[in-house]
């Protein structure tokens, strides 16, 4: 099925700019570049680190609540012609997407030069939900505007009026379910926390480098939604990445060894409703597992196979159900996969190894996607030695999409 | 006792919703159900995802159902909620299908416990002015609410939030 597609592209490119954030005790960093600016400096850096002129890029994928559109950053950074242009939904569940859509398109012929990209600057303003004023007045309609333009699922009339506000309560309600019917703990929750955690401590780009955290920390948190505590929760983070996809021919002369898009997929199973999934027939079978499926299917690997897993961690449980998905343990075994440091470097499976969207930064995920070229290059600050096959998963519990990725031949360096 | 009335969101109603919020303004709790096929589905909408087909019912169901799970929702949150919080949010499935899944907030009445009275009589239609989600934060922990579990069983209580124009909210009582 996917025999036109399977190792046809490579990412020769990344590139991104410093992340910003709200350090717990430190006042909140911004950049001082706009979303937009940030936007064209992470794709310039991509660009060059792939050896690429911009005036050789015809084809850009990007997120729905991204808000520096096409035509900005072609302006901007004199593009070419551009053949080709698509954006993917649903927040986080968008950013494998955009790579596996560029993928497909170069496959497919309809394009030579992609560009992924992902910028964020969220301003003093915050999230929409903490803005004085922003639940004052009901918005007409079945969908509102959430961050970004993204608009919401119909299922707002359902959950919002009853004080089920942002996304940690909608998860934190799968998530005590999960505990409930498992036996998972929040000891295993935090284990996904410090696994995250101490990758960014080795990661000088991190926005919690160099600031370990304890069981001890995570335990006396302040709850945000129980169960779900703040280290449970995923850093907002203002910046941009960028990726670059070519051709595999292509690729094998790039400066940088190229990194195969192996297999992907995107998924959104029957009867599902964005992250408050209470309304299919399994909520506790979060998308990942439909993604899953296609993704070995159409794969020459399988998940004993894989070096390394960049996994969706808006919060903690995500990498539970994600565990459980992608067939890494049974299910209902997600919890006890993590015990004994099997997230960790050099454990069962290293996750989110430059940190993660818990602790390097949260970009709806796009980190996740460098990462993984960075250990398929071999220079990750948490590199896991000789990896030379990366899963890469998009926010669960939405509609979600996915990648292998794999080490290609070539590159000068 | 705080109005907290202009911070509250109240549903956004969509087509396919109306029906459902409707029946909530005479107090009474229906489903949309196919008329083909006669499986219930939630939320509603224009086809029948298991026969296809467009014609529906709204069929009364008995209230009654069971938390399948909850959050107790701490801050930050919107001021409205803040000054709420920590309150409970609960997902209830219902007795006639599980598959039926409901979210909803404590109703006041299950917060009526020694020295829970505070605030009774205000808002309009015995709305929980210093209630809504969770009971007034001075309440805690001395005087906490009861608690929620997974499993217990509850029954549908419609409560009129103090917004105008707002529905009655269908909310939960624990018995």
């Amino acid at each position: 099925m996917l025999d036109g597609f399977k190792d046809r592209t490579a990412i020769v490119g990344i590139g991104q700019t410093r992340f910003g954030g709200h350090p717990p005790g430190r006042p909140p960093e911004h950049p001082v570049e706009s979303g937009k600016e940030l936007a064209c400096r992470a794709v310039l850096a991509a660009l060059e680190d792939a050896g690429i002129d911009p005036g050789e890029v015809d084809a850009l994928a990007s997120y729905t609540l991204e808000e520096t559109d096409e035509v900005e950053l072609a302006a901007a950074l004199g593009l070419g012609d551009l053949t080709w242009f698509s954006r993917t939904g649903y927040g986080g569940g968008g950013s494998c997407a955009t790579v596996a859509q560029l993928a497909a398109a170069i496959a497919a012929g309809q394009a030579t030069v992609g560009v992924a990209w992902r910028s964020r600057r969220r301003g003093p303003r915050g999230r929409p939900w903490q803005a004085p004023g922003a639940a004052a007045e009901p918005r007409p309609g079945p969908a509102q505007p959430r961050q970004g333009g993204e608009r919401q699922p119909v299922a707002a009339q359902w959950t919002r009026p009853f004080g089920l506000l942002r996304p940690a309560d909608e998860v934190a309600m799968l998530t005590r379910r999960y505990l409930h019917e498992y036996g998972a703990t929040r000891d295993h929750l935090f284990n996904v926390a410090l696994a995250c955690r101490n990758r960014a401590n080795q990661n000088p780009a991190a926005i919690m480098y160099e600031r370990p955290l304890t069981r001890e920390m995570y335990m006396d948190a302040r709850w945000i939604s129980e169960p779900l505590c703040l280290y449970d929760n995923c850093l907002d983070t203002d910046g941009a990445l960028a990726c670059v996809v070519v051709g595999a021919e292509r690729a094998r002369d790039c400066p940088r060894r190229p990194v195969l898009v192996h297999a992907a997929t995107q998924s959104l199973p029957p009867l599902h409703h964005g992250m408050v999934d209470y309304w299919c027939e399994d909520p506790l079978a979060s998308p990942g597992w439909t993604a899953a499926h296609t993704l070995w299917k159409n794969a020459d690997l399988t998940p004993e196979e894989i070096d390394c897993a960049q996994m969706a961690d808006a919060f903690t449980p995500q990498v539970l159900f994600t565990l459980e998905a992608y067939g890494f343990c049974g299910r209902g075994e997600g919890g006890a996969f993590t015990e004994g440091g099997a997230l960790e470097l050099g454990g069962r499976l290293p996750v989110n190894t430059g940190g993660g969207g818990l602790s390097e930064g949260y970009l709806h995920g796009f980190n996740h996607i460098t990462e993984a070229v960075r250990q398929l290059r071999g220079d990750s600050t948490a590199q896991v030695p000789g990896a030379s096959s990366a899963l890469v998963t998009a926010g669960e519990c939405v509609p979600t999409s996915a990648l292998i990725l794999r080490a290609g031949e070539g590159g000068r360096r | 006792m705080t109005s907290t009335a202009p911070g509250l969101l109240v549903p956004a109603v969509d087509e396919d919703g109306a029906p459902f919020w409707d029946y909530a303004a005479r107090g009474e709790l229906r489903i949309q159900a196919c008329a083909d096929c006669g499986r219930l589905r939630f939320p509603p909408r224009p086809c029948c995802p298991y026969c296809r087909s467009f014609a529906s019912e709204w069929r009364p169901v008995s209230g009654r159902g069971r938390i399948w799970s909850f959050v107790i929702a701490h801050p930050p949150l919107p001021p409205a909620y803040q000054e709420r919080a920590p309150y409970p949010v609960l997902l209830v499935e219902l007795a006639e299908d599980p598959g039926i899944r409901l979210v909803g907030d404590l109703a006041a009445e299950s917060q009526q416990g020694p020295g829970h009275g505070q605030g009774q009589g205000h808002g309009q239609g015995g709305a929980p002015a210093s209630g809504g989600p969770g009971g007034g934060r001075r309440r805690r922990p001395a005087q906490r609410a009861p608690e929620p579990r997974i499993g217990a069983p509850v029954r549908v209580v419609f409560e009129q939030p103090p917004v105008p124009d707002c529905p009655p909210l269908p909310r939960w009582a624990l018995i």
